[in-house]
């Protein structure tokens, strides 16, 4: 019987949540790694019994854990992660250059083809893979040395390579987000590196549509149409039919223009998921209703999504790496919020359901479809 | 015989319970200590000291017979109650919020 695995990382550890096919009946693994944070947990398309997992502190630093029996036993593999070459710097907030500081690894995206190839999206922001299933890691060094890194300076929530994307239709084309930097894509397989911000306005920064600088809070791509990219960014969701050359707003009707994850459905290639927030600093729904929106037209028009989501009272936030579609007949959507609960929907988002409602406050949410 | 006292995410992280003992072949200083532990549980590089650097990482403390030797250098020398695996050297996580 098919079913679900859902991978939620937390403040204080990881947790696996499985189901079968209706998605009705939980069962809850976990604390893994119990008191460190877990930024990411991701599973191998091509193996998914291969899952790896970011673990970090403030305390003792990286470590990268791997599990090679879909989540149930996890070995500690390479946390060695040394910037290529000359280190460089990047702006800072007084003005000054910085140097680049490595920090933790906020998202890990295993390659669609071999389970032991993944890349890890750093805080300072860079790109790393490991070719040996996460025994050593070695850093792309094109992408902060394409020649806007010293113009890269970091956000409220520092500056870190959030989102990798791999074109599954053009091998070695690979798009990462960087907040505050921007989109970038390879297609090289990561030698060499272009910024794709062209159509991007950020009224924050000194020159609205910079070629870098602009605050990507995530972006997302059905792998049918590998040339369609959606994007929540810091102010407003934006859209691209032309592989990241250009952007345009999509956002429509919504009732913030902030926001952090952003996803398509599994099925349904214009049809787009997003959890509007208000801000500059509150971060947390308007008006107290934890709204998801859904558009079916690729963006412009967008539906709340309430039934079964509180409506009153809900100040929490959703973070750019806690939502997740399943690839069921049905399509399931889940998130997860800062406030510890794990909302899942089997039916698109139509009606929805609190998984568990008391963890660590959710950093992030994936989910494997198990045959 | 040097006796090591870890905090329980690395005892955790090293699959290990209790004490560890240590037999540093070479002068026992602080750096020896930390090479041996690191030889012995690969799994601990990187969590108390950089890997490339070798620097003490900032919420990292090392405390022997009631003293903080957290700023020595590595080649530090031990205190001989150390040494002799009277006292532990203990690796402590600093307290610090979270």
């Amino acid at each position: 019987m098919s079913g679900v695995r859902v991978l939620v990382g937390t403040r204080k550890g990881a947790f696996v949540l499985t189901s079968d096919e209706k998605r009705q009946d939980w069962e809850v693994g976990g604390p893994y790694f119990a008191g460190w944070e877990i930024y990411h947990l991701k599973g191998s398309p091509a193996d998914p019994n291969r899952i790896y997992a970011s673990q970090s502190s403030g305390w003792f630093g990286q470590m990268i854990q791997r599990s090679d029996d879909g989540g149930q036993t996890w070995e500690a593999v390479g946390n060695e992660f040394v910037y290529d070459g000359t280190t460089g710097t990047h702006q800072w907030y007084d003005g000054t250059q910085h140097p680049w500081e490595f920090k933790r690894v906020w998202h890990l995206e295993p390659s669609l083809t071999d389970p032991d190839t993944v890349y890890a999206g750093a805080e300072d922001a860079a790109l790393f893979r490991t070719t040996d299933g996460g025994k050593t890691w070695t850093e792309l060094y094109g992408l902060r040395n394409h020649g806007s890194g010293p113009r890269w300076q970091p956000g409220a929530g520092g500056m870190a390579v959030h989102t990798i994307i791999q074109d599954p239709s053009h091998p070695g084309r690979i798009f990462v987000a960087i907040s505050a930097a921007g989109v970038f894509r390879t297609d090289d397989g990561g030698e060499t590196w272009r910024p794709m911000n062209r159509g991007l306005k950020s009224q924050y920064i000194p020159d609205p549509d910079a070629e870098v600088g602009h605050c990507v809070h995530r972006m997302a791509m059905h792998p049918s149409r590998p040339g369609v990219l959606f994007m929540q960014m810091h102010w407003d969701v934006n859209r691209s039919d032309d592989a990241g050359e250009s952007w345009r707003e999509v956002s429509g009707n919504l009732p913030t223009d902030f926001g952090f994850p952003i996803e398509v459905h599994a099925h349904e290639p214009e049809t787009v998921y997003v959890v509007p927030i208000k801000s500059d600093s509150e971060h947390f729904p308007p008006e107290g209703k934890l709204r998801v929106y859904r558009s079916r037209t690729g963006g412009n028009e967008w539906e709340p999504l309430t039934n079964g989501l509180p409506q009153s009272d809900c100040y929490v936030n959703v973070l750019r790496d806690a939502m997740a579609v399943d690839r069921l007949d049905s399509c399931g959507v889940y998130f997860g919020t800062t406030g510890g609960q794990v909302y899942a929907s089997a039916d698109s988002g139509d009606t929805w359901a609190p998984i568990v409602r008391d963890l660590p406050a959710v950093l992030s949410v994936e989910v494997q479809t198990l045959p | 015989m040097i006796r090591v006292m870890l905090p329980h995410h690395l005892r955790t992280l090293a699959r290990l319970d209790g004490v560890v003992e240590l037999q540093v072949e070479r002068s026992p200083t602080l750096g020896a200590v930390l090479d041996a532990l690191e030889a012995r549980y690969p799994v601990l590089r990187g969590t108390m000291r950089d890997h490339v650097t070798l620097r003490r990482r900032p919420f990292v403390r090392f405390f022997a017979c009631e003293q903080d030797l957290s700023h020595e250098p590595p080649e530090a020398a031990l205190p001989e109650a150390v040494v002799l695996g009277e006292e532990p050297f203990l690796v402590i996580g600093a307290i610090a919020g979270g």
